[in-house]
This record gives structure tokens, sequence and C-alpha cells, in this order.
């Protein structure tokens, strides 16, 4: 690795670290902004939410300390990546989220990468010809799906896919009881994947295939699109590495705002069709009102949101020589 | 005298625009010869650089169309060539150079990858090779430690060094024709006359021919063989260096050399030709120079004088000019 890239990627990494402080900070106050304590909610919960109770469940939890040092406690044990026990399921939070966890980043990272991928070739493809039919088709497509809502896509593609061509499965991360190992475990599970990663994507489509074809047009009107054709590279080259390089800048910027949204989505997909990410797990401590799993999830949410940013940062530092060399 | 490199006839460039038809290039023709400077001169919009693009045919269409000419290159017609064959031309025997050259180079790759893929597109190089004839080129244009600037973008050199990378781009397949279009608008005083140079010594050594199109006469009368002078569109004027600056026969060349003049004389005090150039869609009915001609005469604004040999090699639209030969 060169010195310049070297230096970058470290000044990332080390930006992020404030980053997660600045989330655990948040965490913790809205644990204690929340109203009444864990163990206002575990006694009455419980169903003996007398005085001494609650009382004694708070020193065990140490809620009767003045509140530094509550937060100093609260950050030594985030440390060890301690966030405390679900009430309900009586188990650590960290080990629910450490199961579910990466359930969800498969759904995200294919979403991503589908959307992507697909959204800059089909951007490519309109630009290129920009005002003829195929443009505008795209265009009234990409206008459609992006005005499509995503729960109702998702069981439009169950119905079609799983139960009138019954083709694809409905739900489910893998074939239950089929003990699949290596390669036929990971098509199952990319067979599985298709359409909930669909659903999670089609949206993204939509939008990085707008972006990608305006981004496109504004690199066309750039003087080195002009300094290509002199060389007598053919359109096709030009399109393909000269322009679609420089115009990937934007979509790769807007796909790393984007990552937060895209976990948002996924709870939704990841109901409709039943995978076991973090999105169930949301919604199962949402309604048992799991305060404690509820913050967990929503501090390592946000720790994974920081390092797609730094990932995406990386890769637009690949892309881009400029921000590598400031 | 042998055949020329290039060989421009009755080429005419219009534009499409919600105003109506910008006829920007009308019924230009010139040549040029081997080892010749061929400068191409006028004030901001009178179709330099549409013609220069229109040899190469790349003209954005919409809203440009070359709308009729042949330009022959070494006797080849390019109007005739397929789009295929047209690349094969383009970098390779006719290549250009550009007025910005941060603009001209892609930000996001190397100076290597920019030179190479000439050398790959139209030599058909390999990699290795590819990177020592890179630093050659380099070295060739000037550029001091040629083997680190190769690995090196764009926005890590200077106008200067820029402006040579696009000239070792340009000259990396030995072209027969340069077009460099206002190649030093954009470089510091000190940078301008190096690059101005380096072009000259590379025509030399090399034997290509080179269309240079410049505003500046101070830079015609030191690189240039011949001038053509072009108004709104037109060629109006045609000669030697020596011919125009000792002898210019159109008022708008006196013009443009009396600005000039000036220009030296006294840095601050600039004069211009007084008026403006006739917008594209308010052309007048005569002579196009008429509203702001000093000389003009009733006749100039009924008609359009025509292009009129006055000397071998030697051409004027004016109808004053017509009969100053003699006298
Ligand atoms: N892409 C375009 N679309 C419409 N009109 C154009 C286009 N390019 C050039 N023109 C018109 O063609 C005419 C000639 O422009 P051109 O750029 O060739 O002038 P120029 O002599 O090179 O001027 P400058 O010295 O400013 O570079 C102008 O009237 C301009 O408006
Ligand atoms: S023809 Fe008339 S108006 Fe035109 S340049 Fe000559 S003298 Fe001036
Ligand atoms: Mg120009």
């Amino acid at each position: 690795m060169k010195k310049a890239t070297f230096q970058f990627v470290l000044r990332r990494l080390l930006q992020v670290v404030p980053v997660v402080l600045a989330i655990a900070a948040f965490n913790f106050l809205l644990l204690r902004l929340a109203p009444g304590d864990a163990a206002d909610i575990l006694a009455g919960q419980m169903g003996h939410a007398t005085v001494e109770f609650t009382e004694q469940l708070r020193r065990e939890f140490g809620l009767d300390r003045p509140l530094y040092q509550q937060f100093l406690i609260y950050m030594g044990k985030l440390l060890t990546l301690d966030l405390g026990m679900s009430h309900l399921q009586q188990t650590p939070v960290i080990d629910l989220i450490v199961d579910r966890l990466p359930a969800t980043l498969i759904l995200m990272v294919s979403a991503i990468l589908l959307a992507v991928i697909v959204g800059i070739c089909i951007g490519i493809a309109a630009a290129r010809r920009q005002g003829r039919l195929a443009d505008n088709l795209i265009s009234v497509a990409a206008l459609l799906v992006y005005a499509t809502p995503a729960f109702w896509l998702g069981l439009m593609l169950i119905v079609l896919f799983s139960i009138k061509l019954d083709i694809l499965p409905s739900g489910g991360m893998m074939q239950i009881g089929a003990g699949h190992e290596g390669l036929a475990h990971v098509l199952d599970v990319t067979w599985h994947l298709i359409l909930p990663a669909t659903t999670l994507g089609l949206f993204y489509v939509a939008i990085y295939t707008r972006l990608m074809r305006a981004s496109m047009l504004e690199v066309y009107g750039l003087d080195f699109i002009v300094t290509a054709r002199a060389k007598g590279l053919s359109e096709g080259v030009i399109a393909w590495t000269h322009a679609m390089r420089n115009a990937l800048l934007p979509v790769v910027t807007l796909a790393g705002v984007q990552i937060g949204h895209l976990l948002g989505g996924s709870v939704l997909v990841e109901t409709v069709f039943g995978w076991p990410g973090l999105g169930r797990l949301v919604f199962d401590a949402l309604l048992q009102r799991d305060l404690n799993l509820l913050l967990g999830i929503l501090f390592i949410s946000s720790v994974v949101v920081v390092i797609a940013n730094l990932v995406v940062d990386l890769v637009y530092g690949l892309l881009d020589p400029r921000i590598v060399h400031r | 005298m042998s055949a020329p490199v290039l060989d421009v006839r009755s080429l005419s460039v219009e534009f499409e625009s919600t105003l109506g038809t910008v006829h920007a290039v009308r019924d230009l023709s010139f040549s040029i010869g081997e080892g010749e400077t061929l400068a191409l001169v006028g004030e901001s919009g009178s179709g330099k650089s549409t013609a220069a693009m229109a040899l190469l045919r790349l003209i954005p269409n919409p809203p440009g169309r070359i709308s009729s000419g042949a330009v022959l290159l070494s006797g080849r017609d390019l109007m005739a060539l397929s789009e295929a064959d047209l690349r094969g031309v383009r970098g390779r025997e006719m290549a250009m150079i550009f007025q910005d050259p941060m603009m001209a180079l892609n930000p996001v790759y190397t100076i290597e990858r920019q030179i190479g893929e000439v050398l790959r597109l139209h030599l058909g190089l390999s990699k290795s090779e590819i990177l020592a004839e890179v630093v050659e080129l380099l070295r060739l244009v000037g550029v001091p430690a040629p083997e680190e600037r190769a690995r090196q973008y764009p926005h890590n050199l200077s106008g200067g060094m820029r402006q040579r990378v696009m000239i070792a781009m340009a000259l990396a397949c030995r072209p027969r024709l340069l077009i460099a279009d206002e190649p030093t608008t954009a470089l510091d005083v000190t940078v301008q006359a190096q690059v101005l140079d380096l072009i000259h010594g590379l025509k030399e050594k090399l034997g290509m021919a080179v269309l240079l199109i410049t505003h500046d006469l101070g830079i015609v009368a030191e690189t240039a063989n011949r001038v053509v002078v072009m108004y709104a569109g037109r060629k109006v004027e045609e000669g030697t260096v020596g011919e125009i600056f000792a002898d210019p026969r159109h008022p708008y060349t006196r013009g443009l050399l009396g600005a000039a003049k000036w220009e030296e004389a006294d840095g601050d005090l600039l004069r211009e030709i007084p008026g403006t150039v006739p917008s594209p869609f308010e052309m007048p009915s005569g002579c196009s120079f008429a509203p702001r001609c000093a000389e003009a005469i009733p006749l100039c604004r009924g008609a359009m004088p025509e292009l009129k040999d006055v000397a071998p090699g030697r051409q004027v639209r004016c109808f004053l000019a017509e009969g100053r030969g003699h006298g």
C-alpha cells in the first residue's frame, strides 16, 4: 500500500472513534431519559411493582449511583461488548444480536450490490441513448419502481414467484431440515435471498439508475471526453471507462448516505419474508418493550452504518485519487 | 510542390438552436504542407475551434452538423470514412491538444494510463513496452523525472506540465498533423513560451504539419509559416506570415494587427477593434465586417465580397483589396 493511501485509511479509521463514542453517549442518554427506568419496567413485568422491590432492582443495576458513574460503567461495559441482558429473554443482548446480525448483513450487502451494479449498468445504457425510446422507457420504469412500496412489491413477488410459478421460496433463509453443507448451503441461502434482496434493492436500483444517467450526461459534457474521442477511442470504451469512472463518484456517495435507510428498510423486508435477521429482533423488542435489547440493536446498527460508511469512503478513495492525496 | 498533408475544401459547419441555425464555419478552404505551421486567427466566436473539431469529425451531433466539404489527409477524404476507420485516424494520423490541460486530462487516471491508452489502441504495444514508451515520450516533451510523473495523476502536475503531457499524448503515434487549439492560453506567461518552443521544436524534429489556433499575433509571428484570418465563420485573408504582417490587405486583419501593436506599446491600454462580432442570427446582408469597418463603401452593405486570389497563395475577401494588388 502506498504511503498516501495508508495515511488516508488511518485518518478515516481514527475519525470513526469519536463517532462511535457519540453514538454510545446518545444511547446512554436515551436509556436515562426514557420515562421510568429498567427497574420500573422489569418490576412491572414481574407483576410485583412494590417500591421496595423496585429499589432493590435499582441497586442491582447500579441505577442509584450518580449519573457520571453510571456513564463510565456503561462505557466500560460497551468496551467489552457487554450490552446488558435482555430482560425478557434472559439472554445477553450481544448474543441475541450476534445471532441475527449475519443474516441482516447478507441481505443488506446483496441488496446494495444489486442496486449499485444494476443501477449503474442501466444508467449508462440510458445515458448513451439519451432522448431515444430506450432511454424514455427506462425513465418510466424507474419512476414506477420508485413509487412502488417495498412491502407491496415483496408480497407481489411472493405471489408471482412462489405461489403461482413455484420457483422461488417465499420465506426463511434456508430449507428447514435439509442440513445442507458447504456449497450446497451457500446455494440454498442464495436461493432464499433472491426475493428479499430484490424487494429491498429494487427501489435503490431506480434511484441509482436515474442518478447514474444524470451523472454520465454531466461527465459527457467535460473536456476530457473530447480528448478521449480525439484519441480514437470508441464510444463504448469511453462510456465504460473514462465516463463511468468519473460518473460513479456521486453514486458511491449517495450509496454511503443511504446505508442507514437501507438498514431501516431491511426491518420491513425481513418481516415480510421471515428472514431471520435483526429486523425481526427489533420487531420483537418493540412489541415486548425490551429497552435494553432495543438500545443494543440501535448501538450495533449505528456501528454497522459507521463501518459501512468507512468502507464506502475507502472505495471512493480508490475511485478518485484526488481524495487520497488531499 | 508535393501533395499537402491536409487539404480542406469548402468546409461548412452548422449548429441548430432554438433561435435558428448558426453557420459557425462557412465554405472554409486551406491546406497545410509537411513541416508547415498554419495559424488560424480571429476573434472569439469566429469559428476556429469549430473548424478544428470538424477536421476530426468531432462536432457534437446534435446540435452540430458538417453540412458540406471535404477534408483530405494525405489525399484520403476523412468525410467519406466509416466511424471505425475514422477512429484509426484520430490520435494516430491527426492528433489534437486543447486550451485547458486541466480539463482535457481525465482526473481519475494516471498519466501513464492516459498516454498508454493511445499506444495500446493504435500501436498494439504490450504493457511493459507501454511504460518504457510513456517514459520516453515524457522525456521527449521535457517532463522532469518521467518515471515518477508517469505514475502520478493530473492534479499532481502544474499547468505547464499537464500541457506537456497532452503534447506527449498527441505525439505518441507520430501523427502527420497536430492541431493545437490555443495551447497556451490557459498557461502562465513564462510557461507559454516554453510550450510553444516545444511544439515548434518537435514539429521540426518529427516533420509534421501543425494547425495552430490562437488569438495571439505575437505567437503567430514567432511560430507560423502561413496565416488564415477568420471572421464570423469565413476566411477573410490568407498569406505567409511575412505578407500578413508587412502588408495586411483586409481591414479586419489590419485591425487585429493594430490592436496587437497597441497592446505591445502599452500593456494596460487594450485597443480593440471598435464594435463587436455580429450575432450569428443577425448577420448583415453584405460584408459581415461592414458594421465595424472604417473603410466600408456603400457596395459593402449590399453584397458579400468573394474571396479573391491576389497573388499565389494569397487571398483576400474585401472589395477594396481587389484592385490594390495593381496599385
Ligand atoms: N456546441 C455548440 N452548440 C451551438 N453552437 C455552437 C457550439 N459550438 C460552437 N458554437 C457556435 O459556433 C460559433 C463558433 O464558435 P467557436 O468555438 O468555433 O469559436 P472560436 O473561434 O473557437 O472562439 P474562441 O476564440 O472563443 O475559442 C459560435 O457562434 C458558437 O456560438
Ligand atoms: S468589403 Fe467593405 S466592409 Fe468588408 S472589409 Fe472590405 S471594405 Fe470593409
Ligand atoms: Mg475556440
